[in-house]
């Protein structure tokens, strides 16, 4: 019961108040750490300020900041245009301004920095070939590539890339953004995409290749917030605003070094940012270990919990009807059947637009989740009952109701809590997404985890949800001592039943 | 009284159209106090006979009433309740005791705890089962003691019709031999209408005071057992008494029927020899 204290808190947390600001950032440390420079400077001009960290993709944050769900965060140009403006058409300030005004959203002048796209060799292997123009890139066809998934699919990344400079080069394959930096290092491909603000360049020596015939966008960083925030806290836009211009492409990749390769949390470097910057002292909160552990045990099992309970009390009624009525049955079984197939990251992103951010659309899709086992155990335990023991409540002339509580229920209850069992373990390793889509959880340590490349931080998150998973399985087993009759957990050979 | 009236039954079988036949027509009356014994072997149709009476299935063609009162779909809730049904094997609920068992349906119906303990006590006692066995499950009991509870649990609510099915198919030849005879003992006792469907030809004479003798959905013969013997109405029939017989041939005296085929006739009945 010592989780119902972080579950109340996140349930209030859904009720946002209406002079809070909510900054949202996406799943990596530049965005993270402005991200907490904007809360910092909300919070300074006396508005309170929530931080929405590593929400995930470009889609995730716009659509959350479209719907209110976030009020502001750091975007780049280049996304604007070719990513959520796709074939649109979108050039020039202007027109971006004006395309986001329809779906009232303003945007501030540019943060000052210029994050592009690059591509970027070992420095040693560029030399050695003579390369530091893309264009060179065509003369070496056998060279490898590997390049981030994103940038695999992006309507500026590979594919035009390629068609842009006739580039001959067959071996390219998708691979984690940070996984690429060791990839160059071993020698396994010879370039990949980099952001130019990226700590590493520096770090591993790195040439960065210049972009001879133009092919990528200017990625200028700016601030996107509502239009009603400008109405409703005009001190907090203001003070945000402080930031434009400010930051110079040397000092964002200083501020993403010290985040990612001296690992100091990114509050506190946008904190020490912002005091030299614009003399002010920010309070920086840091969580112990143990105070983060228990935050993310209460939203973890507080997701597992209620989107279990309510599924117990969809599913079994469902696997009830679909035992009595066969036709309606099939459909149903075929609909559970059907959920189950979407891929887990896709139907949380389904959610946003329904649901907005946070808990409740992660709730709703582990909900769904857990509907399959339990519709599909409850209907074979029901049907699965010897026709003699069905024919004997029958015949004793009891109405299908009481036939059903008496007798079909308990004599189910094995195979209705088994599914319900399956169900709960699933939910616990499928709710380590939710932090995806800013549901926290496990799965946050895990993200931030895999960002800042610490495997204490991962562990952080996967040895608990691989415990809690233990702990459920076991609380299970106990139950099912008090749930299923004891005359059925009897081993001889059958009674009546054969 | 019960009665069926020209009852047909199919079931669908897998080809299109083409079903199985398992009663053809068939009519057939029960008297209060008679025991009566459907034979025939197995697929003849007379365990679909026992179940279109308690309204488990519902014939395709025909009437079956219990009192002067059709089973149908409304009626059957409350004529379930004045018909006790002991299915093969004895269809016990593994989640529930004993004494669970007995006590659902009469529980269900809002009797208090005491009035069910006594009818509990009381048909123990006239069943010859154990009271110690009555807080068993009955993956705890023997073969016999479950057909026992059985008996009990179709005997609760004080039934006019009893109903039975094999009821001594799935025992050893002790147990069959000793509930054989407390069976007959609790008919004897109740004096209640009972139908009781058997394979067994000696189990057929032994308890019935009248025999219909089915074969392919139709009743062949109905009548004591001295009237199929003597004055068979078909080749079937003798055919079937002449097989049953030379089962039990060279083993003595251990089956009534063969050793003492006797008084059926008179509206006796034919004894095992401790009776």
């Amino acid at each position: 019961m010592r989780w119902l204290g972080p579950i109340m808190g996140l349930l209030l947390a859904f009720d946002a108040s209406a002079d809070e600001v909510k900054i949202g950032s996406k799943k990596f440390t530049e965005s993270v750490v402005l991200g907490e420079a904007l809360a910092h400077l909300v919070r300074d001009s006396g508005v309170e300020a929530v931080h929405r960290r590593e929400l995930g993709g470009t889609r995730i944050l716009w659509n959350a900041l479209v719907t209110g769900e976030i009020d502001a965060y750091v975007e780049y140009t280049g996304t604007l245009t070719h990513e959520i403006f796709a074939g649109r058409d979108v050039h020039g300030d202007a027109a971006i301004q004006q395309a986001a005004a329809e779906s009232g959203i303003a945007i501030s002048q540019p943060l000052g920095f210029n994050n592009t796209y690059a591509i970027g060799m070992r420095e040693a292997v560029a030399a050695e070939l003579g390369i530091d123009r893309i264009s060179q890139l065509r003369a070496h066809p056998d060279l490898k590539f590997g390049f981030n998934n994103e940038f695999m699919d992006r309507g500026d990344g590979w594919t035009s890339l390629r068609d842009h400079y006739r580039l001959p080069q067959r071996e390219v394959r998708g691979i984690d953004h940070d996984l690429a930096y060791r990839g160059l290092e071993s020698g396994t491909i010879q370039a990949t995409d980099l952001y130019s603000t990226d700590a590493e360049i520096a770090y591993y020596g790195l040439r960065v290749l210049v972009d001879d015939e133009q092919h990528f966008p200017e990625y200028r960083a700016l601030i996107l917030y509502r239009q009603d925030l400008e109405r409703r806290l005009p001190a907090a836009v203001a003070s945000i605003k402080r930031l434009q211009g400010q930051i110079a492409e040397p000092d964002m990749v200083a501020l993403n070094a010290r985040a990612r390769l001296d690992r100091v949390p990114e509050g506190q470097v946008a904190a020490d940012f912002l005091a030299e910057l614009l003399a002010f002292t920010a309070d920086v909160v840091v969580e112990t270990a143990v105070q983060r552990l228990i935050r993310h045990t209460g939203e973890h099992m507080f997701l597992v919990g209620v989107s279990l309970l309510l599924a117990i009390l969809v599913a079994v009624p469902s696997g009830i009807a679909a035992a009595r009525y066969a036709r309606l049955g099939q459909g149903i079984l075929a609909l559970v059947g059907i959920l189950q197939t979407i891929p887990s990251l896709a139907l949380l992103v389904f959610m946003i637009p329904l649901l907005g951010i946070g808990a409740p659309p992660a709730l709703a899709a582990l909900f769904l989740y857990s509907l399959l086992p339990i519709v599909r155990n409850t209907h074979a335990g029901l049907t699965g009952i010897p026709l003699e023991l069905r024919e004997s409540a029958e015949a004793l002339g009891l109405p299908a109701m009481a036939r059903l509580r008496r007798v079909e229920l308990p004599l189910a209850s094995p195979a209705i809590l088994a599914g319900i069992k399956t169900s709960a373990v699933i939910n616990v390793g499928t709710a380590t997404l939710g932090a995806l889509i800013g549901a926290g959880g496990y799965g946050q340590p895990i993200l931030t985890g895999i960002r800042l490349d610490d495997v204490g931080l991962i562990l952080e998150g996967a040895v608990p949800a691989a415990a809690l998973a233990l702990i459920v399985q076991g609380a299970f087993e106990l139950v099912e001592r008090v749930v299923v009759p004891k005359g059925l957990r009897l081993t001889s050979d059958a009674a009546g039943v054969r | 009284m019960l009665e069926l009236r020209d009852v047909s039954k199919r079931f669908d079988a897998a080809g299109a159209g083409s079903g199985i036949t398992a009663l053809d027509t068939v009519s057939l009356t029960v008297s209060a106090g008679r025991t009566l014994a459907l034979l025939g072997p197995s697929g003849c149709g007379k365990s679909t006979l026992l179940r279109l009476m308690i309204g488990l299935i519902e014939p395709d063609e025909g009437t079956v009433s219990v009192g002067a009162q059709a089973v149908t779909p409304d009626s059957v809730l409350a004529l379930r309740r004045r018909m006790g049904y002991v299915i093969q094997h004895g269809g016990l609920f593994p989640h529930l005791t004993a004494r669970g068992n007995l006590a659902l349906q009469a529980g269900h119906f809002g009797w208090t705890a005491q009035r069910i303990d006594e009818r509990i006590a009381t048909l123990s006692e006239m069943t010859r089962f154990p009271a110690d066995g009555l807080e068993r499950y009955p993956a705890q009991l023997s073969g016999g003691q479950r057909q026992r509870v059985s008996l009990m649990r179709a005997l609760m609510l004080d039934p006019d019709v009893l109903l039975l099915d094999e009821p001594l198919g799935a025992l050893d030849p002790i147990s069959r031999s000793d509930l054989q005879r407390d069976l007959e003992a609790v008919f004897e006792a109740l004096g209640k209408m009972v139908v009781l469907v058997t394979h067994d030809l000696a189990e057929a004479v032994f308890f019935g005071h009248h025999i219909v003798l089915m074969h392919e959905g139709r009743i062949v013969q109905q009548g004591s057992y001295r009237d199929l013997e003597e004055r068979p109405a078909t080749p079937f029939v003798t055919r079937f008494i002449t097989a049953q017989r030379s089962l039990h041939a060279g083993l003595g005296e251990t089956r009534p029927v063969d050793t003492r085929p006797g008084d059926t006739q008179s509206g006796g009945r034919p004894r095992g020899e401790n009776t």
